[in-house]
Formats: structure tokens, sequence, C-alpha cells
């Protein structure tokens, strides 16, 4: 008889994973602002996401314990002296997904370290948007995130977005002989005595150096590892020793460590993306009972009778009542080893093998749409850039394996948040889809654009470059991939434009993947969100 | 990189007001009681008109209103203008016109004014802005007085696209490189010549332009 500790090691490892029978429940998929109902072939393997971790009892009372017993630092109090210039640096709004229900863990770890600052005599305080070349968040979504009574006090001389093009607020810090790399962070950053950066480690990928090595930086500082040779050089973004992406960010957030103080604050969430009414969608088609059933099918319906924009809106205004699984502070390093192992914890489920097709479901948002369009620019990114990466060294799909997305990949963008993708999808794709050579032809052009340079700094308008940072985002998975194909595709030129092919449904991309690999082809599923990384063994 | 130049619109791109106001404050200028009185009453009487034949057709209104300079004296409407400048221009400036303005110069444009109105009058604004060049019209004088009638081209509509091409050409500009900007559907032909086109504060049949041809559009209000 197998001992207790091996019967519930073969239960953690293997309950989320499931094969495909012949009475297997069909998956329900998201499919953009829709979802899709589909029966897999026998044998498909299904990934589903780990059931949500229990949170911390009392979210404060953790804030207040990491802060008071740090990683490698003196405690957050020993460092406040009254009269010092402090600025807290905030991860934007593109984490979590979907953004949190009130309050804002991010506003909870500010009501902690501003009220000690004020008992400090810590009354030089900034609050300062991370949002590097993201777009600046509009009045209405800093207010949700800090709370009203934090909002009404620092808004909008003490609380605003980083600026990564005002030619005086960025300070360099270093750079190379040649100038090719460059380390360069916001003026006030620079000029404090003591920075507090708040973040919400959504993925592994998110915090550690990243965050004040990306967040605050600018786009000559950020060239240095968003370029295509890194991404090439990435097997994983969500894994440090595999990725070219964070050893770079290592770099240069280790010079920021040498010229400033920074005290990281890092919080880790479990994935309870969905609230009460649609809390189904975290269990696997098998639970369901008969009111989950009834539930998805009204939804759908529901969904499939709404006007596009009206089912997204309506998706976007669904908070995550995410919890807070762990909160951690100190030193860069130590601190980020901690929130690393506790997002593991939480998303890694490990699986043997790699599979011939890998079927990717794409939802509605990406941390570049919330409150937008997932516009075909970032249905590659989530497909072939973030969910072929949710793994720890080695991808679910084999090279040369066959990667499907299930989105309609409609032809819509959002002029306000995304005036340069416009430029970028109809211009520059229909000329090359090379990643190299859009970086040397068209990267500065972009950059540097005066309208779109304009629309970023004064509007809510991501940079010129990032639909570049989007293209080279997916270089790894269209490197690695042997045919994309998406499946619901509602058009034929918007897979053309992106290198793929098209199926009006699932069952028909899954016959074309067979075909391209053979009939015996392994099959995954990925049944993404919540979120689930894979540890390939 | 081939040299490029930003070329922009003034009325209603970069500024709040159009060649009636500055007009309007030569007119209150005058310099005798009777010539403000008979001039702004005048001006004031006609803006039905002025609205009327600029919606109508812009190379019409701009010659028509030309006319109202008639027999106003070179060197006052020169010296006036440094005034209206202050008073009338200067005050109209969009919040956000100089960090637009900047951004193009820091990233290697020459910085270039394309305007209806005429050139004595924007000068000191081109000069406040920092512009390398300006395109402009120019009143015909005989005899140091305004005769009304403006040296063709005027500048305006097509007019304006031909004369930023021409200026490429001189200047050894790459065309398909340079910005342009304007807030008015009547300056499609010289948003169309360059290669980076944008609509400012655009007016309706500009935002249903730009937003057919997925040019960028931008508020400096």
């Amino acid at each position: 008889m197998r001992p207790l500790k091996t019967l519930q090691k073969l239960y953690d490892e293997e309950s989320q994973v499931v094969i495909t029978e012949k009475g297997s429940p069909p998956r329900a998929l998201f499919y953009g602002e829709n979802f899709l109902l589909e029966d897999l072939p026998v044998g498909t393997r299904v990934i589903f996401p780990r059931p949500p971790l229990a949170g911390v009892p009392n979210v404060k009372a953790a804030i207040r314990w990491a802060i008071n017993h740090p990683e490698g630092m003196e405690p957050l109090h020993a460092l406040l002296r009254p009269g010092m210039k402090l600025t807290c640096v905030i991860d934007d709004i593109s984490v979590p997904l979907p953004p949190m229900a009130t309050p804002d863990v991010r506003q909870s770890i500010l009501e902690v370290v501003l009220e000690l600052c004020a008992d400090s005599g810590v009354d030089d305080v900034h609050l300062i948007i991370a949002n590097a070349l993201h777009r600046r968040m509009t009045e209405g979504e800093m207010r949700r995130m800090v709370g009203q009574k934090i909002h009404d006090a620092f808004y909008p001389d003490r609380y605003y977005n980083h600026d990564a093009e005002d030619p005086d607020g960025i300070v360099e810090l270093e750079r190379t002989p040649c100038g090719s790399h460059v380390v360069a962070v916001n003026r006030r950053v620079a000029e404090s005595d003591l920075i507090v950066y708040v973040n919400v480690n959504f993925v592994p990928m998110n915090g550690g150096h990243k965050s004040m090595g990306t967040g605050v930086a600018n786009y000559a500082s950020l060239r240095a590892h968003h370029n295509p040779k890194t991404i090439r050089e990435s097997k994983s973004y969500m894994e440090p020793g595999h990725s070219e992406l964070y050893r770079r960010n290592e770099r240069i957030g280790r010079a920021i460590d040498k010229h400033l103080k920074v005290f990281h604050i890092e919080t880790s969430l479990n994935n309870r993306m969905f609230g009460p009414g649609v809390d189904f969608l975290h269990k696997k088609e098998e639970d369901y009972t008969e009111g989950d059933r009834l539930k998805f099918q009204a939804m759908r319906y529901a969904l499939s009778k709404l006007p596009r924009a009206a089912a997204r809106t309506v998706l976007n205004s669904i908070p995550a009542p995410y919890d807070v699984t762990g909160v951690f502070a100190g030193a860069t390093e130590p601190t980020h080893a901690k929130t690393l192992e506790k997002s593991w914890q939480q998303y890694v489920v490990p699986v043997q093998g790699q599979s011939d097709i890998v079927i990717f479901p794409i939802p509605f948002i990406s941390p570049y749409s919330v409150n937008s369009i997932l516009n075909p620019l970032l249905v590659q990114v989530m497909g072939l850039g973030y969910f072929f990466n949710l793994n720890r060294g080695v991808p679910l799909v084999k090279k040369g394996g066959v990667i499907i997305l299930t989105h309609p990949a409609f032809d819509e963008f959002d002029p306000v948040q995304h005036p340069s993708y416009i430029e970028f999808f109809n211009r520059v794709l229909p000329e090359t889809r090379d990643a190299v050579q859009i970086e040397q032809k068209y990267e500065r052009e972009f950059a540097e654009n005066p309208s779109y340079v304009h629309l970023y700094r004064k509007g809510n308008a991501y940079h010129g470059v990032h639909p570049l940072y989007m293209w080279y985002w997916g270089e790894n998975g269209r490197q690695h991939a042997g045919k994309v194909i998406v499946a619901g595709g509602e058009n034929n030129h918007v897979p053309a434009l992106l290198g793929w092919d098209r199926t009006d449904t699932l069952t028909e991309a899954i016959e074309e993947a067979r075909g391209f690999m053979g009939r015996s082809a392994s099959i995954s599923l990925l049944r993404i969100a919540p979120t689930v990384m894979v540890d390939v063994k | 990189m081939p040299a490029k130049a930003a070329f922009y619109d003034v009325d209603g791109t970069l500024i709040k007001t159009n060649v009636v106001h500055v007009y309007a404050y030569y007119a209150m200028n005058r310099g005798s009681l009777l010539g403000i009185a008979g001039r702004t009453l005048a001006t004031a009487a006609s803006v039905p008109l002025f609205a009327a034949m600029d919606a109508l057709d812009r190379k019409t209104f701009n010659e028509f209103f030309y006319r109202y300079y008639a027999g106003l004296s070179e060197d006052r409407l020169i010296s006036v203008a440094e005034d209206m400048f202050e008073d009338v221009l200067k005050p109209a400036i969009y919040e956000q016109t100089r960090d637009l303005i900047d951004q193009a110069r820091r990233v290697g444009c020459r910085i270039v004014l394309v305007t209806g109105a005429l050139d004595f009058s924007m000068r000191p604004l081109a000069r406040y802005l920092g512009a390398d060049d300006m395109i402009a019209n120019k009143m015909q004088f005989v005899g140091g007085k305004a005769t009304g009638k403006v040296i063709p081209p005027i500048i305006e509509g097509a007019n304006k696209a031909n004369a930023i091409r021409s200026y490429c050409v001189r200047e050894g500009l790459a065309l398909d490189q340079c910005h342009g900007y304007s807030d008015s559907a009547s300056d499609y032909a010289m948003l169309s010549v360059v290669g980076r086109p944008t609509a400012v504060n655009p007016d309706m049949r500009l935002r249903s332009i730009a937003r057919a041809y997925n040019w960028p559009i931008l508020d400096l209000k």
C-alpha cells in the first residue's frame, strides 16, 4: 500500500491533468468576448489551473509583518528619517487581470506605508505609477487602485504616472562607453532618499529587478532587453533561470540597486479570477453542477446577443476577487525569491512530456488592453508571447508543433490606447514579419514619432514603440511553432497578416493540425483562464 | 537618417484663433476713432458671410477676406503684429502646443509653420515657437499700402501641399519622412502629401478621414 504522503503527491500532481475519454464533457473555452463549448478528441490532455490557494487571513497584518521582518534589509521603520524624500513606485493597471476587487492590495500596502511615513515625520512623499511605456492610467483608474482617501490626498501633484519621455524627468544612472546600454530612471525616483516599490506579482515574470528596471525607465534603457535577440535567447519569460530577459533586467536592476535604496514590497495572489456568479469557470467541466451548466449557457447566450463592445464592457466590469497569498519585503533578490516560490506554488502544474498540438483559449483581456480592445497584435502576444511562455523552460508544444488559438481575430483597434498599433499592423506587417528586420527598419521611427510620443505623454496611449515590443514578445512562439491556427477567426486578412492559418471551428483546426503533424499527434489544451503554468518533465 | 520636417497648420491646430481674429485686432487698432468704428462694424457685420464662405471654400474665403486689409500701411501692419501677438495669439496658444513642437525638434525635425494667414502677422508666433521656417500668404503692397490682394499662389488647400512638396525638394528633405499636422479637412491635401499625417483637434470631416486612413488624432485643447 502506498504511504499517504505519496498518494497526496500523486493527487497534487495529477488532479489538474485530465485525459479526455469518450464520455468526457465538452470544454468551456474562452473565445474573445464569448466562449466556445467544444468536444475534444479522445486522448486530448486537458491541463487545468490549480484551485486557488488560501489567502492570508489578515492582509494588513501580513504587510506589517513583512515590512518589519524584511529580507536582506532593515525594517522599513528603521529606514525612515524625518524630512527625507520618499517615493512609492506602484505597479500599473496591467496587473492583475482582470483588475482585482477593491480594496486593491496596492491600496492596503500604501495605507500601511503612508501611515508609517506620517508617524516618522516623512512628509515629502510621492506616489508614481510604474507604467514604463504603457499607457497612462486615467484618474478614475488611479482612484480605484489606491482608494479615495489616498487619491484625494496625493492626486495630481504627488500621485501621477511615470513619464518616460519627459526630457527633464529622466536621469541616467549609468551608460556603457559606446552608449548602447543605458540605465535611466525617473528623476523623482533617482533623487529620493528611499524608494518603496509596491508590487503585485500576477505571474512570475513580474517583480524582482523588472520592477524598477522596467517600470520607471525610458525607451533608451528598455532597448537593452526589449529586443528580438533577447527574446530569442529566453526559453521562458516566467522562469528567471531560463530567461535572458530576466538576466538583462537583473543587470539593470543591480545597477539601480547600486545607486538607489529600494525597499521592495511584493505580494503574491492566488488565481481566484472569477467571483460569485461565474466562479464555476474555476471548475473542471466534469465537476459542473446542473446550475453551473445553466449559468454557463445563459452567459454564453447573453454574450452572443450583445454587441461585442457591450460584451467587452460587461466582462471588464467584473472584478476578480483575488486573495493575497503572501507578502514579502526587503532587498530585491531575496524578496523576489520568496515571491516566486509562492507564485509557482499557485500556478505550476507538472505534466509529462510535450505535445504535438497545443490549444490556447484566448480571453477578452490582456495586460495591455484593460478597458480596451484585444486587437490582433494583442491576440498574437497572448498566444505566442504569454501563453506559449507559461512554462518553466520547456514549452508545452514540441518544436515545429502546432499552436491553436481560439479567438475571432477581429480587425478592431482602439485609437485612443493603441494608435501606433494601427499603423504597425497595416503598414509594417504587410511588408515583413521578421522581428529583426522590423527592429532595424522601423523601431526608431515608431519610438520617435512626435504624434505617438505626444499621445503617450498627454493622452492614454501606449508608446509608439509598444506594438513592436508586442511583436518581439511573440518571437519565441513564432520561432518555435511549425504552424499557428486561429480557430473561429472571423476574417481571412488578420490571420494572413499575422502569418497564421484560420478555420471556422476548433474541430477543423484540430483536423488541419493533425494533417500537419500526423494522425497520431498528441494534443494538449491549456484550460486558461485562470492562470496556469506547466512544468514539462 | 534622411532630413525631415514637421509641417504645422496654425489656426485651430496650434492656436485657437483664426485669420478673422487677427484682422479684427487690426480693425480695432486702426489709429483713429472713425477708422476703428468703421472697420470693426464692417468686420462684425461680415462675420456670417465669412462663416458661410469658409464653409463653402477656403480659397474663396481667403481671397475675399484679405480685401479687408486694403489701404492699411505696411509699417503699421508690421508694428501692430507684435502687439497683436502678445494680446491675441500668445494667449490663444494651446497648452500642449509647445510639447508637440519640442518633441518633433528633439527627433531632428525642422519646424515649419504652414498657414493661410499673412506672413507679417505670424512672424512673432513663429519666432516664439522656435519655428525654423514659415510658409504663409504674402500681402501685396503698393507704395507702402496693402492692396488687399495676396501674392499668388494663395496658401490654402492643395496649394499647401504644393508648397510643402516644393519646400522639401528645395531643402533636400524626405517628404515621406515628414510629419504634417492640421485641424481641418480643408488641409486634406497637405496631410496626404507627407508621410506621417496627424489630425489635431480635428473637425468632423477630418476626424472621419483620419479614422478611415488610420492617422493619429491628437487633442491639444
